[in-house]
C-alpha cells in the first residue's frame, strides 16, 4: 500500500525555497537595497577618509566585501529563524513533525534553505556593487571567497534554526537578532579594518567569529586579510561543525519542538 | 499480528498536572475506534504521544508494531494525524500543501492520489487556490487530506468535524467510512456523542489521565444504559413508583433493566386498572452511558478494565 520512499528532506528544502521565493521583493530585493543604501552613504562620507591596507585598496572597494558578506550572514539568518518561528506560532510546524522527517533531515533542509537565501541575496548584492567597483570581479582567489561565503551562511542559517527552536514569539527571536547578530556582524570588521581599532577593541574583535568570516572572505577579493586566511577557515569550519552538533542533538532531543 | 496502536503503561505530567497516567489499551487493525472523555482528559496528549509530538515520561507507544520513538520512520510512514487545531500554510495552493505533504514522506508523482483525495474531499475545485481562501470547513478537509497523502494504514483524527457543517459532517464520515472498509484502521476523537455512536465499534473513555471504560459500543450502551420506557397513563403502579426518572404532565418516564422487565410492568398495569394512552421505548444512547460513567457512579471500578 506503501510506495517505496525515498528521503523527505529534499521537499523540506523545496518548501524552504519556495516559501523565500514567493515573497522575493521583501527577501531578495529589499535586503539587496538596503546593503547600496549602506554602499552608497558610507562611500561618499568616508572614502577620502579612510585608508585600509596602507593605501593599497580603496575604501569603497574594501567596503563591498564586507558588505556582499554581511548581507549573506543576516539573510541566511532571518531565513531558518523567520520560517521555524512562523511554522511554531501558526501551528503549521506539526506538517514536518508528524511526517518521518529525522532530526538531520530538518537540519539540511533548513540550513541548506538558509544558505540559499543569504548566497542569492549576496550574489545580488555583489552584481550591483560591481558597478560601482568593476575591478572587484579580477578575484585573486575566488575559492577562497566562495568556501568562506559557505561556511558563513551555514553558521548563520544554523543559528538562525537555533533561534527559531528557542523563541516561542516574535519578540523573542526579534532579541536574538538585535541584541546577538546585528552587533556581531556590524563589530566584525564590515565598515572597516580591525587595524584600525584601538589595541583593546582590536583585541575584543579576534572573540569575535563573525570578523574571521569577513576577513576570509575579503582575502579572496584582495589576497590581504588582517589575519592569515588559513587560520581563520580553521576557526569558522570549528564554529560551523560544532553548532552544527549542538542544533542536530537539540532536534534529535525535540527541544522546544516535541513536547 | 501487531495491534494497530498499542499503547503500554503511558503516563506524562505537564509540571505538577497529570496528563496521563498508566493509560495501556491496544487498537485493532482494521477497526473504527472512539477515544471519548470531557475537555482535558488526556485525549490529544495520547494522540499526540502516538504521533511522536509529545514523549510520555514512561511508557511507550507502537504503531504497528514500530516504536514512536525508537523506530519512528516505520510508525509515522504507518500513521496518518487530521490535528485538532486549524492549521495552514498561507504561502501554498491546496495542491501545493498535499504535494509538499507526499513529498515529507518521500513520496513523487503522488498526483493520481491527490486527485482522488482532493475529488472525495469535494476540493477539486479549489485545488488551486491558495490556503489563505478556503473556509474553516474546506481548511479542514485539506487537513484531512493531508494525513492521507501517504495512505497510512492507520488514521486517527482529533476532532475532526468541528467547525465543518451537518452536511459536509455526513460527506466527511462517508468518505472515513469507505477508508475503513478498505481496511484502515480508524480512531476518532470527538466531543459528539452521536457520532462516536454512529461509527464507533469500540470505545475508550478517558477522564482525568485514565482509562475508566474500554469496550465494545454494544457492551457499553447495554451494560450502563439500560431502558427507558416512556408511559402516559393516570399514573404507574404502586410497586414501580420507585423506578419513574421524572414525570411531565401525565408522561412518565420509568427505568427499565430489561426487557423482560416491560412484561412486569404492563401486567401490574393490567392488574391496577391502568389505561396505556401511549407507550414507547426509549433507545440507550452513549451520552447516557458517558454522563453515568463521568459522573462517577464507576469511580473505582473502570469497565472492562482490569483493576
Amino acid at each position: 500500500m506503501i510506495r517505496v520512499a525515498g528521503a523527505g528532506w529534499p521537499t523540506l528544502l523545496y518548501k524552504e525555497l519556495l516559501r523565500f521565493w514567493k515573497v522575493a521583493f521583501q527577501t531578495i530585493l529589499a535586503p539587496v537595497l538596503s546593503a547600496l543604501l549602506y554602499l552608497l552613504i558610507f562611500s561618499h562620507v568616508l572614502e577620502s577618509h579612510v585608508t585600509v591596507y596602507g593605501g593599497e585598496v580603496r575604501y569603497t572597494a574594501f567596503l563591498i566585501p564586507g558588505l556582499v558578506m554581511m548581507s549573506v550572514l543576516q539573510n541566511a539568518f532571518a531565513n531558518s529563524s523567520s520560517s521555524l518561528i512562523q511554522s511554531k506560532i501558526t501551528g503549521n510546524l506539526i506538517f514536518i513533525l508528524l511526517p518521518p522527517l529525522s532530526p538531520g533531515d530538518l537540519y539540511l533542509a533548513y540550513v541548506l534553505g538558509a544558505m540559499v537565501r543569504g548566497l542569492v541575496v549576496g550574489l545580488g548584492v555583489f552584481v550591483v556593487t560591481l558597478f560601482f567597483v568593476p575591478s572587484l570581479l579580477a578575484m585573486p582567489h575566488p575559492l577562497w571567497a566562495l568556501v568562506f561565503a559557505l561556511l558563513g551562511s551555514a553558521i548563520l542559517g544554523t543559528l538562525g534554526l537555533l533561534a527559531g527552536m528557542w523563541a516561542d514569539k516574535f519578540d523573542q527571536l526579534a532579541v536574538f537578532q538585535n541584541f546577538i547578530i546585528v552587533p556581531l556582524t556590524f563589530l566584525s570588521g564590515v565598515f572597516y579594518s580591525i587595524h584600525s581599532l584601538p589595541p583593546f577593541w582590536q583585541a575584543a574583535s579576534r572573540f569575535n567569529p563573525f570578523f574571521y568570516m569577513i576577513d576570509g572572505f575579503r582575502y579572496g577579493f584582495f589576497g590581504h586579510s588582517d589575519v592569515a586566511p588559513s587560520f581563520s577557515l580553521a576557526l569558522v569550519a570549528l564554529c560551523c561543525a560544532m553548532l552544527s552538533l549542538l542544533t542536530i542533538t537539540l532536534l534529535r532531543r525535540g527541544w522546544k519542538l516535541r513536547h | 499480528m501487531p495491534a494497530a496502536v498499542e499503547f503500554i503503561d503511558i503516563a506524562r505530567r505537564f509540571g505538577s498536572v497529570r496528563a496521563l497516567s498508566g493509560v495501556s489499551f491496544a487498537v485493532d487493525e482494521g477497526e473504527f475506534f472512539g477515544l471519548l472523555g470531557p475537555n482535558g482528559a488526556g485525549k490529544t496528549t495520547l494522540i499526540s504521544i502516538a504521533a511522536g509530538l509529545t514523549l510520555a515520561d514512561t511508557g511507550s507507544a507502537r504503531i504497528l508494531g514500530h516504536d514512536v520513538v525508537r523506530d519512528f520512520r516505520q510508525a509515522r510512514r504507518a500513521l496518518g494525524v487530521v490535528p485538532q487545531e486549524l492549521v495552514f500554510d498561507p504561502f501554498f495552493s491546496v495542491r501545493e500543501t498535499l504535494e509538499i505533504q507526499s513529498g515529507y514522506f518521500g513520496i513523487r508523482d503522488n498526483g493520481d492520489w491527490i486527485d482522488e483525495i482532493l475529488h472525495r474531499l469535494d476540493l477539486t475545485s479549489k485545488a488551486d487556490a491558495n490556503m489563505r481562501s478556503l473556509s474553516g470547513g474546506m481548511k479542514r478537509r485539506v487537513l484531512v487530506g493531508q494525513a492521507l497523502v501517504h495512505k497510512p494504514p492507520v488514521i486517527v483524527l482529533d476532532e475532526p468535524t468541528a467547525g465543518v457543517d451537518v452536511e459536509l459532517r455526513q460527506s466527511l464520515w462517508g468518505f472515513i467510512r469507505k477508508l475503513n472498509r478498505d481496511g484502515h484502521t480508524i480512531i476518532l476523537t470527538t466531543h459528539y456523542l452521536e457520532e462516536a455512536e454512529a461509527l464507533c465499534e469500540r470505545i475508550a473513555m478517558l477522564q482525568a489521565g485514565r482509562v475508566v471504560a474500554l469496550d465494545t459500543k454494544h457492551n457499553l450502551l447495554s451494560r450502563f444504559a439500560g431502558i427507558t420506557v416512556r408511559l402516559a397513563a393516570d399514573r404507574v403502579p404502586m410497586a414501580w413508583r420507585t423506578r419513574v426518572l421524572r414525570e411531565e404532565g401525565g408522561v412518565y418516564f420509568v427505568a427499565l433493566d430489561h426487557y423482560a422487565d416491560l412484561e412486569m410492568l404492563l401486567q401490574e398495569m393490567r392488574r391496577e386498572g391502568l389505561a396505556i394512552r401511549e407507550l414507547s421505548l426509549l433507545e440507550a444512547d452513549l451520552e447516557e452511558v458517558f454522563l453515568k460513567i463521568m459522573g462517577g457512579d464507576l469511580r473505582g471500578a473502570p469497565a472492562g478494565v482490569p483493576a
